[in-house]
């Protein structure tokens, strides 16, 4: 069973949640893996006192220019959908950071001037920690492409985990990244605040999962803040809400020390209980 | 002096789009016969690369000077420095017949 957990808003405790709730199952002795799938700004690992085991290169397939055959009638520039490439009267520009190794150009080209070339564009990390393993996706520095590497890192867990409960902490916002990190979950549960800005972000990520047609809970963190239009639009939409966690300095003052929250906090610790249980009902 | 304005109507009053890979339009005006032809650029649809792709619509045309507001981004210069076009900016309040005299009058600065 895949479970993402994401949130149209940034900064709303996704990654605490995920490493928390992991740590917690693999104490209580399920088979669990976490996925670091936010590839752009991967950080759950800064939580888990782990020994990396492996670091596989990613790459992603892009065409590279060989002018000897070319006669430059542009047909790669114009059939590139994500205008990777610029075709000059004397030059192919490639810019590879745009390219989605979509193939077009390379299998249109009358002349096979644009052999596909591998490219490295991040790393997959494996760590072991206490009772569980985290998988990191890391986009290198001036990568673009997080979808390849989202895939890719998924693919990763798929063949090595085919039986564990299978955790993704995914990027914020509704965009690509976020529908690569989901599509394949049976359940997505989705951290937001009892904000206004909490609201207009879980707004949008719910409509973005009835699109992909994903069952869907809502945990509300930081509880105790702002008003109560979280919950009643949740009610409004009929999607369970999973957990209500306490607004609580002791629980930013965990984090800020890299600790686990649920194992100093009592009412945390409920809450992890909650979506542990929730979790465990839907499978 | 071949020049391209980006431009966000057809004609000297109007105003110049302040974006280069987004802007409306180009408008063509060839000082040598005092021809004018205004150019629809379609970026709308494009989610990235579109400055690249108007700097490659610009080159085909092979102007001299190119006169627009902010300026053009990263990619985009990449691609218009490979020529010896030069690219005057700040000109984003004006009209187009007001930045083609400022122009004139060297009060625009060059991007490069």
């Amino acid at each position: 069973m895949r479970v993402t957990i994401a949130s149209g808003k940034g900064g709303t405790g996704k990654t605490t949640l995920s490493v928390n709730l992991a740590a917690y199952l693999a104490k209580h002795k399920k088979d669990v893996v976490l996925a670091d799938l936010d590839v752009e700004e991967p950080n759950s690992q800064l939580f888990i006192i782990g020994e990396e085991k492996s670091c596989t290169t990613a790459n992603k397939m892009v065409p590279h220019w060989d002018k000897s055959e070319c006669t430059y009638c542009g047909e790669c520039a114009d059939i590139c959908n994500f205008n990777a490439i610029v075709a000059l009267s004397d030059e192919i520009i490639i810019y590879p950071q745009l390219c989605h190794s979509c193939y077009a150009c390379s299998e249109l080209c009358p002349t096979n001037s644009l052999p596909m070339q591998s490219e490295r564009i991040g790393e997959i990390k494996l760590f072991e920690s206490k009772g569980f393993d985290l998988i990191e996706g890391r986009l290198d520095l001036g990568q673009e492409m997080a979808v390849g590497l989202i895939a890719q890192t998924i693919d990763f867990i798929d063949k090595g985990y085919e039986d564990s409960l299978k955790l993704f902490d995914a990027p914020p916002g509704t965009s690509c990244p976020v529908i690569e990190a989901t599509k394949k979950s049976d359940l997505v549960l989705l951290v937001t605040e009892p904000t206004p800005f909490g609201l207009n972000d879980l707004t949008l990520a719910v409509e973005t999962m009835k699109v992909l047609g994903k069952k869907m809970g809502v945990i509300i963190n930081r509880y105790g803040i702002g008003d109560d239009a979280v919950e009643a639009y949740c009610k409004a939409e009929h999607i369970p809400i999973v957990a209500k966690i306490k607004n609580d300095k002791a629980v930013a003052e965990c984090y800020a020390r890299g600790e686990l929250v649920y194992e100093q906090i009592e009412h945390f610790k409920a809450s992890i209980e909650q979506i542990a249980n929730f979790i465990e009902d839907y499978r | 002096m071949k020049i391209i304005f980006t431009a966000k109507g057809d004609n000297w009053e109007s105003k110049i789009d302040e974006r280069f890979g987004r802007a409306e339009m180009f408008v063509l005006f060839d000082e040598a016969d005092d021809s004018f032809k205004a150019i629809k650029i379609e970026t709308e649809h494009m989610e990235h690369g579109a400055g690249l792709q108007t700097a490659q619509k610009a080159l085909e045309l092979s102007p001299d000077v190119i006169i627009t507001g902010n300026g053009a981004g990263n990619k985009a210069l990449d691609i218009l420095k490979r020529s010896s076009v030069k690219m005057y900016i700040g000109a984003g309040e004006m009209s187009l017949k007001e930045a083609y005299e400022a122009y004139k009058n060297e009060k625009l600065n060059l991007q490069f």
